[in-house]
């Protein structure tokens, strides 16, 4: 893996030199004890600690007997033990661990018993049980036997805090590592510390509350007027149902934009990390909540394939199941965080509708019969290639670039064509034009690393927390180091952009060209970005335009002039995991691989040679909505679909049309879906558990991993290698080594790239009477397909709403709580109406949440004008 | 024992003294393995009707053949056989799930998911039960390691040794086998816990049998549950001779 730049060290750092346990260690200045103890490989028992976060002192578990140099510099001991994991090293310090202290160990010995005083320990219940580092270290540190003889403290439990997120209060030892990881890495601090002291014994209350975790709650702190709500899926140790906390009712007044699927105030997209980094088992996943244990699983590093941000996970399974998923530790990417959605979601993988084996089309019946491969593949070949008109190839934003690259090379020599787009979302001319021209064949430039030292962001097309969630927990860390400055070209301030401290350039959708043309200009013209267009030109701006910017004309023009006025960096963000790699092999109309364009002769030379056949296709290919609509009028013979979901595309209907009209359809895909309603060949591939391979992340960092679970099913690669040879050719690409050894002989492209694109921005749209610009993205958790089979995950999504300014709202008269309606000449959609501060005459839904598809129901898509008006029905709850 | 201690004597008094000749043979030389070269004219005479002796005292010796699948005799008391998932006198599962016997068994033999209790599928007292449970006796070496590690004393063993089977399939046991049977009295679960009580008070043997509330909460969900009648006169019995449980 290419060395990030982050290794270098800007400055040499002042070394203090200290004594642990009679070993010398030089460290950095202002290291903790603890960790200059790790150093020496010693270790010091802890539990609240953890080295991304603040420290707290707050379990008391690693005391240590210290000495230090007084102000004549005579060696004097501290009066008491004290915390290793909150007090720096300094020069002549002189630590005793409990290695070599008698005073720290029984301290650390004491410790293990308070903490264990009110511990249930009831270790073959808890999800915990077997990797718990109270459990280890009460083995390692604690006496065999405790002292205590009174009533255990017990509260009710389970709490359920969110639809995913369960409570166990009694196992609780109070570290905060939870509260805090919230409030310092995801700035959503749902969960904090409340009451105080020990509390009473038993489930007796005396109106006390002990120390706890929990979200507020009336019910569960016993206020007067709390109403207690609970869920019957799961029990306490009474046998009573499980508490659900923080209901509307219960938690104060939160208004509809705050409140989550499940009906409570909205959680966190990250806080399945806190089960991950609670060292007792306080906290766990109602998705994983006694479905194994840890000696039952075998653990794989893989990689997140929900986003393009690349995050190494850990995929734990047993007998060919996948179980959980944790994150993993990778210090240049996603550090130990992952999003929700890359933990929870991943059932849609072994959905019951994934495929298992090949379907063709019965003739007489026009049913989908299952068949042998060596059927379908034959088949699958006699389809494409006996096509009049040709074949159109959309191979959909989720493969590997291994996959990706069969996929080009197929379509080129096997299909002879050009037409093939992994754009499976709304996408322009423009677009393609600026990945070919900027983003294809380039190699790392702006890593996680660069974010986070960059002393002014600037995002474009790009709401973070919803779209990339690690870059989004990047910036937030260099905010508050107060490193980092961060803007958005954004229609309003979003959850994501407040705690980033963002500062928000309104626009409507379609005015960032005019934004962006501004900041180039960097004149006394636009003096309200006359701060930000100075700080772009500093060292080490950053640019990070989205995939959405796309959809705005002219976006991607001003951008590259805004890169060359300022020198900011830029970077590339697309929101799918196979979107970077399918640029990098050239699944885009004009795009060969490594950045070539398929205009130039040379390129094609160059590719035709690596691949061993005569020439390339040269005519320009069409890009996805083209292909669907040739495809549609019968100017193509057939289509050759990879995974896409036809709610993703800009035009469900012309898809179906397409799908429905083109002469023969194969398909390659993991599950069933709209797609293969129409398919007359369906090959299954493998989820990306089920295969080995690479995504290139938004950084253009190769993230290789290995097959998690061994099976029968086969890569599109290796698919389209079968399908190739029987149609007569050998694409190579049967192993991901074998496609690595051809990648590989590319040689790099110094030929001319692609041209700029120059596109006009589009006028800004005449508003009249009760209409608005639409301006919509996706949700990090929505209706997509990704997210099947996990209804608990689906619990902690965001409640659709709209959202317009006040003056919006009032000019169609609607009225506070109420409902909105937006429509289009292609059909409706109605949410309620939230009022934010955001310009004049724009409307923001989710794009494809639960209950509003923005494509299907409205048939447009962002900076669109839709009809605005409020619902006739009255208020709904 | 009778049997037992005879032929224990006899095999043990034997090997004795042929080793010991062998001893003094062996000092002599190598090639006298069974020791005939110091035997007397008249030992010489009886040799070869010599081993009838042996004979002859068996045929009056007691008799050790055990006429097993016709007479089946008891095992020790604590002999590994079977194992049995146990039940509180309440009939609610004592298995939670917690998979410590799988992580116990050297031969790899338990499989294990636990699943997650709800108020209306309440198989063990608390949270989580065993959903599924199985042991595959084609592995098993009847080593108890299991039963010392279950912290609820769910897993224990039986005395049934005939465990043999046609398939390998069938001698993989699942839950339904390995539970214990409902002794008269007890209400077959699922159902609540008894009022007012939590785990720990069932770990304490503090429950003694079904109460009319559980009998009730059983009879209006599965009124054909077989073990209604003997469970609800059982909770009779235990309220009308007064105290809580």
């Amino acid at each position: 893996m290419t060395a990030p730049s982050e290794q270098k060290s800007p400055a040499p750092v002042e070394e203090v030199t200290l004594t642990i346990d009679g070993v010398e260690v030089s460290v950095p200045k202002g290291t903790l004890v603890i960790r200059a103890a790790e150093r020496v490989g010693i270790e010091i028992p802890r539990f609240c600690d953890h080295p991304l976060l603040k420290p707290a002192g707050a379990c008391r578990q690693c005391l240590v007997e210290v000495s230090a140099p007084d102000r004549e510099g005579n060696v004097r001991p501290m009066p008491k033990p004290q915390t290793s994991c909150t007090l720096e090293a300094t020069p002549g310090m002189q630590v005793s661990t409990q290695n070599t202290s008698p005073v720290a160990e029984k301290a650390q010995r004491g410790q293990i018993e308070f903490l264990l005083v009110n511990h249930p320990l009831d270790c073959p219940v808890c999800d915990k049980g077997g990797e718990c580092p109270l459990q280890n270290q009460a083995l390692d540190h604690g006496s065999n036997t405790s002292r205590f003889t009174g009533v255990k403290r017990t509260f009710p439990k389970p709490i359920k805090i969110s639809s995913q997120i369960m409570l166990d209060r009694d196992r609780c030892i109070l570290c905060q590592r939870c509260t805090r990881f919230q409030d310092e890495i995801a700035g959503d601090p749902f969960i904090d510390l409340q009451g105080r002291g020990g509390g009473t014994p038993g489930y007796e209350v005396h109106g006390l509350h002990a120390q706890q975790i929990g979200r507020f709650d009336e019910a569960i702190l016993d206020y007067v007027g709390g109403e207690t709500v609970t869920d019957d899926d799961s029990v306490g140790p009474m046998g009573e149902p499980a508490l659900v906390s923080a209901t509307a009712g219960n938690a104060g007044t939160v208004g509809p934009a705050a409140v989550d699927a499940s009906g409570r105030p909205f959680a966190s997209y990250f806080s399945g990390n806190t089960i991950q980094i609670c060292p007792v088992g306080a906290l766990t996943s109602a998705s994983y909540r006694f479905r194994s244990r840890p000696f039952d699983l075998v653990s794989s590093p893989a990689i997140a394939e929900h986003d393009a941000c690349g995050a190494a996970i850990r995929v734990d399974h047993r007998r060919g199941v996948v179980l959980r998923r944790l994150a993993g530790d990778d210090p240049a990417v996603n550090e130990e965080w992952i999003t929700d959605k890359d933990r929870f979601a991943f059932p849609w993988q072994s959905a019951p509708d994934v495929l298992t084996s090949p379907l063709v089309r019965d003739e007489e019946t026009g049913e989908l019969v299952p068949t042998s491969w060596s059927e379908a593949v034959h088949l699958a070949a006699q389809l494409l290639t006996g096509a009049t008109g040709g074949v159109g190839a959309l191979p959909g934003g989720r493969l590997t670039v291994e996959d990706a690259y069969a996929w080009s090379k197929f379509a080129r020599v096997v299909l002879g064509t050009n037409d093939i787009d992994f754009r499976a979302r709304a996408h322009s001319a423009e677009e393609s034009d600026f990945l070919a021209h900027r983003v294809a064949g380039a190699s790392m430039d702006v890593t996680y690393g660069d974010l986070e030292r960059s002393p002014q962001v600037l995002l474009v097309g790009l709401e973070p927390e919803e779209e990339a969630g690690t870059i989004f927990l990047r910036l937030r860390k260099g905010v508050l180091a107060g490193r980092v400055k961060v803007a958005t070209i954004a229609p309003m301030a979003t959850r994501g952009s407040t705690k980033m401290r963002a500062e928000v350039l309104p626009v409507v959708p379609g005015g960032e060209t005019e934004v962006l043309t501004a900041l180039a200009a960097g004149d006394s013209e636009h003096t309200q970005y006359a701060a930000l267009a100075e700080a772009l030109r500093g060292e080490g701006a950053v640019i990070l335009a989205g995939e959405r910017l796309g959809m705005v004309p002219g976006g991607y023009t001003a951008l590259l002039k805004l890169v060359e006025a300022t020198g900011a960096r830029l970077a590339w963000v697309p929101r799918r995991a196979g979107d970077r790699g399918a640029v990098e092999v050239g699944l885009l109309p004009g795009l060969l691989p490594g950045g070539r364009p398929t205009a130039e002769a040379q390129a094609r030379v160059d590719v035709a040679a690596v691949w061993g056949v005569d020439e390339l296709p040269a005519t320009p290919g069409r890009d996805h909505t083209e292909i669907l609509a040739a495809a549609a009028d019968g100017t193509l013979g057939a289509l050759l679909v990879g995974g896409i979901d036809l709610e993703d595309l800009p035009d469900p209907a012309l898809a179906e049309r397409a799908l429905a009209g083109v002469g023969s359809v194969v398909q390659l895909e993991v599950r069933r879906s709209a797609v293969t309603e129409h398919a007359d060949v369906v090959l299954p591939v493998v989820p990306p558990t089920g295969k080995s391979g690479t995504f290139l992340n938004w950084e253009s960092r190769p993230r290789p991993f290995e097959t998690v679970l061994e099976g029968p099913g086969m890569s599109d690669a290796k698919v389209l290698d079968m399908v190739a040879e029987a149609a007569g050719t050998d694409l190579g690409t049967r192993t991901v080594t074998d496609t690595y050894a051809e990648l590989a002989e590319f040689p790099g492209w110094d030929g001319p790239r692609h041209e700029a694109p120059a596109v006009e921005a589009a006028p800004t749209p005449e508003l009249g009477a009760g209409r608005a610009v639409l301006a919509t993205w996706r949700l990090m958790l929505d209706a997509g397909r990704g997210q099947d089979g996990e209804p608990h995950l689906a619990g902690t999504a965001h409640r659709p709403v709209a959202m317009l300014s006040a003056a919006t709202a009032t000019g169609i008269g609607l009225q506070a709580g109420g409902n909105v309606v937006l429509s289009t000449d292609t059909g409706r959609l109605e949410l309620p109406a939230v009022l934010a501060a955001m310009p004049d005459g724009v409307v923001w839904v989710p794009q494809h949440s639960v209950g509003s598809s923005v494509y299907r129901s409205l048939g447009v898509g962002a900076g669109a004008v839709v009809a605005l008006a409020p619902a006739d029905s009255e208020v709904q709850s | 024992m009778a049997d037992k201690r005879g032929r224990k004597a006899g095999s043990s008094s034997s090997p004795a003294p042929a080793k010991k000749s062998s001893q003094e043979v062996g000092a002599k030389g190598d090639f006298d393995v069974d020791g005939d070269l110091d035997k007397n004219a008249i030992e010489e005479f009886f040799a070869p009707v010599a081993g009838f002796g042996v004979t002859m005292a068996s045929l009056f010796s007691p008799v050790v053949t055990e006429q097993y699948p016709f007479e089946k005799k008891p095992t020790a008391p604590r002999y590994h056989g079977r194992h049995q998932l146990n039940r509180y006198a309440d009939g609610l599962e004592k298995c939670i799930g917690c998979e410590l016997c799988a992580w116990a068994c050297p031969a790899d033999a338990i499989y294990v998911e636990a699943g997650n209790n709800t108020p209306e599928a309440q198989y063990s007292p608390g949270e989580r039960y065993g959903k599924v449970y199985q042991i595959n006796y084609l592995r098993c070496i009847f080593c108890g390691l299991c039963i010392e590690a279950c912290p609820t004393r769910a897993l224990t063993m039986t005395n049934e040794y005939e465990l043999a089977g046609q398939t390998r399939a069938e001698m993989i046991f699942e839950k339904d086998e390995l539970l214990a049977p409902l002794r008269s009295g007890m209400l077959a679960a699922p159902h609540p816990m008894v009022e007012g009580t939590n785990d720990d008070d069932y770990y304490r043997n503090e429950v003694d049998g079904p109460t009319p509330t559980q009998v009730d909460w059983v009879r209006e969900r599965r009124p054909e549950d077989p073990t209604l009648d003997a469970a609800e006169a059982a909770a009779r019995t235990r309220a009308e001779q007064g105290g809580e449980r």
